[in-house]
């Protein structure tokens, strides 16, 4: 049980002041273009333009590596089948069990991509403060009730946790230690309903507490965030750097 | 293990699971007053949270996916409070994609409408002291069925994925049986404290 808080971003650089609209819209792009390379010089390059602007969001690196680890439980098993079922020349092995060179190169390929990918999100839209997400999500069209649903998740993710927390402290207070048995599993269970009873006698109190301040079943997003022309500027920039992959995946082909 | 990566799926697989998606949301969300809001919100933050639970399973540990208690509990909501979570999962968490989201929302929502549907109305009819196999049923149901649909969305994508499909849908079997064991108890649980939970949703905010 690891880091549930959603992350406040504690970043700076040039990143953290583009609109972030522009941020999530890049963010859509690069994983669109990244994903249709197929060679693997190109999709070194989005990889190395990924950890680039990952770098330039001055990241810790730890917190990083620890969430493109989150990837690779999945992947794991793809990387191991892979490169023995694709077809083409073996290199290692004989019979049935054999290595082939088509098989190294497309498991190559996933990996590249899909960390390129989870890192160009982290860097573009994981260091945005999760409510500026929610509004941005909105201004660029996605349904307000889903953003509003999304915003005051974001929020009671952070109290639930917290109730979480005390739970388990006193389930830990009580000698309680999870193991792999049916006591764990009973326990924990007990743990999630007390965590949805308390939840829903929250969610009654904040309805409540909305209905005394006038809600009227229509909430309104308010946000200030003005589009600058630097802004242009980025995406441009971006843009051209992003053109440049598929035109490279073209030439080593 | 239910968040496929981005860059592995083909284009027909993403788009179909896109446009499934869209539509269900699209008919979740003509479902979801404006006051039912702050309900869904604070049970999918409490599901977020849940999920994030490190539960031992042999020598290894799993977190639940709870899309089966979900369709349980919140009915047409779960559709958009499961695609709420895997977007703050992808989007801070660095689990599945941007592209594969559509297809990632499918795997869980589609099993979570199923326990909805079928599950949760078997489940009121039984007597009081038995409803907790219903939450054995939605809990298994959940993960077996998203599990299911992970190996048809690998498997259709390229023959090569096949194997790995083959042994994910092997790894689901053993963690459909523990969650369907944890989702009996929370739904004993939630029965003996806070029966108006398992109600129609429909009539409980009436």
């Amino acid at each position: 049980m690891s880091g549930a808080r959603l992350p406040s971003p504690q970043t700076q650089g040039w990143i953290a002041a583009r609109d972030p609209r522009l941020r999530i819209s890049a963010a859509l792009l690069f994983a669109l273009v990244t994903v249709s390379l197929d060679q693997i010089p190109a999709t070194l390059a989005a990889f190395l333009m990924a950890a680039a602007l990952a770098s330039a969001t001055r990241m810790r690196l730890k917190d990083i590596a620890r969430r493109l680890l989150a990837l690779e439980g999945f992947m794991l098993v793809l990387l191991m089948t892979l490169p023995f079922t694709v077809p083409g020349n073996p290199i290692i092995g004989t019979g049935t069990l054999r290595i082939t060179d088509a098989g190294l190169h497309l498991a190559g390929l996933i990996l590249l991509k899909a960390n390129a990918v989870v890192l160009a999100l982290l860097a573009l839209v994981g260091t945005l403060e999760p409510v500026v997400f929610g509004h941005a999500l909105a201004r660029l069209g996605v349904p307000e009730k889903l953003v509003h649903l999304l915003l005051m998740t974001v929020r009671q993710i952070h109290l639930l946790h917290e109730e979480f927390l005390r739970l388990r402290q006193a389930m830990r207070a009580r000698a309680f230690v999870p193991r792999s048995n049916r006591h764990t599993w009973r326990s924990y269970g007990f743990l999630i309903g007390m965590l949805l009873v308390r939840s829903l006698a929250r969610a009654q109190r904040i309805l409540d507490a909305m209905r005394c301040r006038c809600f009227q079943g229509q909430l309104y997003l308010l946000d200030s965030r003005v589009w600058t022309p630097r802004d242009t500027l980025a995406g441009a920039g971006f843009a051209a750097v992003l053109v440049s992959l598929p035109v490279l995946d073209r030439m080593t082909r | 293990m239910a968040h496929i990566p981005d860059a592995i799926l083909s284009t027909p697989v993403l788009v179909t699971g896109g446009l499934v998606s869209a539509s269900l949301l699209a008919a979740a969300l003509r479902r979801l007053d404006y006051d039912r809001v702050p309900q869904a919100a604070v049970l999918s933050a409490a599901f977020f949270v849940s999920s994030l639970i490190n539960v031992p399973v042999g020598p290894s540990s799993v977190h639940l996916l709870l899309n089966g208690l979900m369709g349980l509990l919140l009915g047409w909501t779960a559709v958009p409070a499961l695609l709420v979570a895997l977007i703050l999962q992808a989007a801070f968490f660095g689990f599945g994609g941007i592209l594969v989201l559509g297809v990632n929302t499918m795997n869980m929502a589609v099993p979570a409408l199923v326990c909805a549907l079928l599950v949760a109305p078997w489940m009121r009819r039984l007597p009081a002291g038995r409803r907790f196999w219903g939450g054995f049923a939605a809990g298994s149901l959940g993960v077996l069925m998203t599990g299911l649909m992970v190996a048809l969305a690998l498997g259709l994508s390229a023959d090569a994925f096949t194997p790995a499909a083959k042994v994910l849908a092997v790894i689901y079997l053993p963690l459909a049986l523990v969650e369907g064991l944890i989702t009996a108890t929370i739904v004993g649980f939630i029965q003996r404290v806070a029966p108006e939970l398992l109600a129609p949703v429909e009539s409980a905010h009436a």
